[in-house]
């Protein structure tokens, strides 16, 4: 689930809020976007590629990270933000991430497996 | 209060609504796209990632790929239509390149084509539809159809979710019907969108249904998360909690194996361990989104032993949905016409799971068929006065909507109930879930504003798990997802079913001449 909004990376572009498709977003009184219905987050990744500066940490979880939890540590997850936009190839310089895809080498793999019946 | 007028309206934003604007756009008609969520990110395509049913146009390769998938299908698919959709989406995948998706280059520089990256795909189908002059409404969704005094699907009405629940409405000459299956909220990936709404409305005007007892699809996921994404564990081994070693058949056969032991209680475990080495990174660059939670999560699948659980995907890679009465996917409702996931995918995958490649290329094939068969239907033709139809969980009410969805998940999502049915464990469920329906419709269901829309989706699970089991009831047998007790798949089961009905649900064979 999505577990950090950063305020020192986030520019306020309100993106997160347009494209989470369960609407988890609300937009706060400060300007930066709140987690505002986690339990409603489906922790699909869309809003970390979608984030054009990086801004939004989605743990792996799919509840909520406990207490305490490195997942909810923005200074212990420096390095973990935009990591979905980078795979997908999204962003300034960045090839997209479906010319690497290699899908075929495994349907053809499943399609020919000798199979019991 | 917005009000909007079009020829032609989509209700959903996944790949089957996308090519469902583009097609009837490119037909001439005014369209409105309105999705629940955002058109680009909404399901599970945009999560999850397509591979196709993908077949150059060779016509002995094809007449094979068909034959072959047929039987594949427990032989209710329909070689006619495969063969259309192969053909169609061959297509539509040529202009998906003109477009300038990015596909993959393979080792030999040869394009390949036969798959595409969920968030790239959405986000070029999003941009195309939007050049295209379609006016998309995202956090839209809709709650009731609109019906003129002859029945026709007029448009519909629902609620701006980000405007505070503002109400809107659009007058339309033909409704495309692309909202996807329905997965329950189980939270697989990309799915808790799917939640049955369109097939509710659509069947509150009278539309009826098929293959709803092939609702049984569930898939492994990392028991940390719902990623349900299959094609890599083709390289897993299963263990114990204790570290033992889980014989399997096959890689297929596993996934019930697995199944019968989480239905036991017990705890498995799986390593990406049968992967060579030298593929590692082409695992990776196939299918990154089953790898980030992982990667996430601090697990190196090929190295650490990781627990899975068995996540249900419901009717969204099961195949059931509404039937489809022509070539252009119409349905029993005149103006109505239903796409992707919402409608059923048995004409293609028959009895078996529509995930892995049907599912991706039907979505494309139908979206155009019924974007082209509402613009034909939808343009220029007169409006006359219509009414939003259908009142399930929209009158005010007591019930508590998170507990109307709890009770539905309680007979829908346990392996023990869904996946190993049981006739006595059928009668049971739906024992609880016609008392449920009972009180939703005499009780109502509380929400205003915003919350409307958990009330009508938790009003759309419970019709659907009434017909998922209805359906599973009247198929005395087992064919494809659908096993009941150990029954064998019986000669005169080899037709489809159709359900229908709400406060009365009833289920029949398929006419004769509706399965030609």
């Amino acid at each position: 689930m999505i577990e950090v909004v950063s305020a020192d990376r986030c520019v306020q572009c309100d993106v997160c809020i347009k494209v989470c498709p369960t609407d988890v977003f609300d937009r706060g009184p400060d300007g930066l976007p709140a987690i505002a219905r986690q339990g409603d987050c489906q922790t699909c990744f869309m809003c970390e590629a979608h984030c054009p500066t990086d801004a939004l940490y989605v743990a792996p979880f799919s509840g909520p990270a406990p207490a305490g939890s490195p997942h909810t540590d923005e200074a212990a997850l420096a390095g973990a933000f935009g990591e979905y936009r980078r795979i997908v190839g999204w962003g300034r310089g960045r090839t997209p991430g479906s010319r690497a895809d290699r899908n075929h080498i495994f349907t053809e793999r499943l399609r020919t497996a000798p199979r019991n019946p | 209060m917005i009000e909007l007028d079009a020829d032609v309206l989509v209700l959903g934003g996944g790949p089957a609504g996308a090519w469902a604007a583009l097609a009837a756009a490119g037909a001439g008609a005014r369209v409105v796209l309105a999705d629940k969520g955002y058109c680009g990110t909404s399901g599970p395509t945009a999560s999850g990632g397509n591979n196709l049913w993908y077949v150059p146009p060779d016509a002995g390769a094809r007449e094979r790929a068909v034959a072959e998938r047929f039987e594949q299908s427990a032989r209710l698919a329909d070689r006619r239509w495969m063969s259309r959709v192969v053909d169609e989406t061959y297509r539509r995948v040529d202009d998906l390149a003109a477009f300038g998706y990015p596909f993959a280059i393979d080792d030999d520089g040869v394009e390949r084509r036969g798959s595409l990256q969920g968030p790239e795909y959405m986000k070029r189908m999003r941009r195309r539809v939007h050049r295209s002059g379609v006016t998309i409404l995202d956090h839209h969704p809709a709650l009731r159809l609109l019906a003129d005094d002859a029945g026709t699907a007029s448009g519909a009405s629902g609620i701006a979710r980000q405007k505070g629940g503002e109400a809107w409405t659009v007058h339309a000459g033909a409704v495309v019907l692309a909202t996807g299956g329905c997965a329950f909220l189980s939270g697989a990936f990309g799915t808790n969108v799917d939640t049955g709404d369109g097939h509710l409305m659509a069947a509150e005007l009278g539309a009826d249904l098929s293959g709803m007892e092939f609702s049984a699809a569930y898939a492994l996921s990392p028991a940390h998360g719902a990623h349900t994404k299959g094609l890599m564990m083709q390289f897993a081994t299963y263990y114990t909690a204790g570290g033992e070693r889980i014989d399997v058949p096959d890689p297929l056969g596993a996934r019930l194996q697995v199944a019968e032991l989480l239905a036991a209680g017990r705890k498995v475990f799986a390593r990406l361990d049968r992967a060579p080495a030298e593929l590692h990174q082409a695992m990776r660059d196939a299918q990154p989104n089953y790898f980030l939670p992982l990667d996430k999560a601090g697990i190196d699948p090929f190295r650490d032993r990781y627990e899975v659980r068995m996540v249900l995907e419901g009717t969204v890679r099961g195949t059931g949905g509404l039937r489809v009465t022509g070539d252009d996917c119409a349905t029993a409702v005149p103006g109505l016409y239903a796409a992707g996931d919402v409608a059923t995918r048995e004409l293609v995958s028959g009895a078996v799971s529509g995930g892995g490649a049907y599912n991706g290329a039907w979505a494309i094939s139908s979206g155009t068929w019924a974007g082209r068969g509402a613009a034909l239907f939808g343009k220029g033709r007169r409006r006359p006065r219509a009414r939003a139809a259908g009142s399930a969980g929209l009158g005010p009410g007591r019930l508590d909507a998170a507990a109307v969805v709890r009770a539905v998940q309680a007979e829908m999502l346990p392996l023990d109930r869904n996946l190993f049915r049981t006739r006595a464990g059928l009668r049971a469920s739906l024992a609880s879930l016609d008392v449920l329906w009972e009180r939703i419709t005499s009780e109502g269901l509380a929400g205003t504003g915003r919350e409307r829309l958990r009330a009508r989706s938790a009003a759309a699970m419970a019709a659907h798990a009434r017909w998922c089991y209805r359906a599973a009831l009247a198929r005395e047998e087992s064919r494809g997802l659908h096993r009941l007790e150990d029954l064998p798949a019986l000669p005169r089961f080899e037709h489809r079913l159709v359900t229908g009905g709400l406060d009365d649900p009833w289920t029949a064979a398929e006419p004769r001449e509706a399965a030609a």
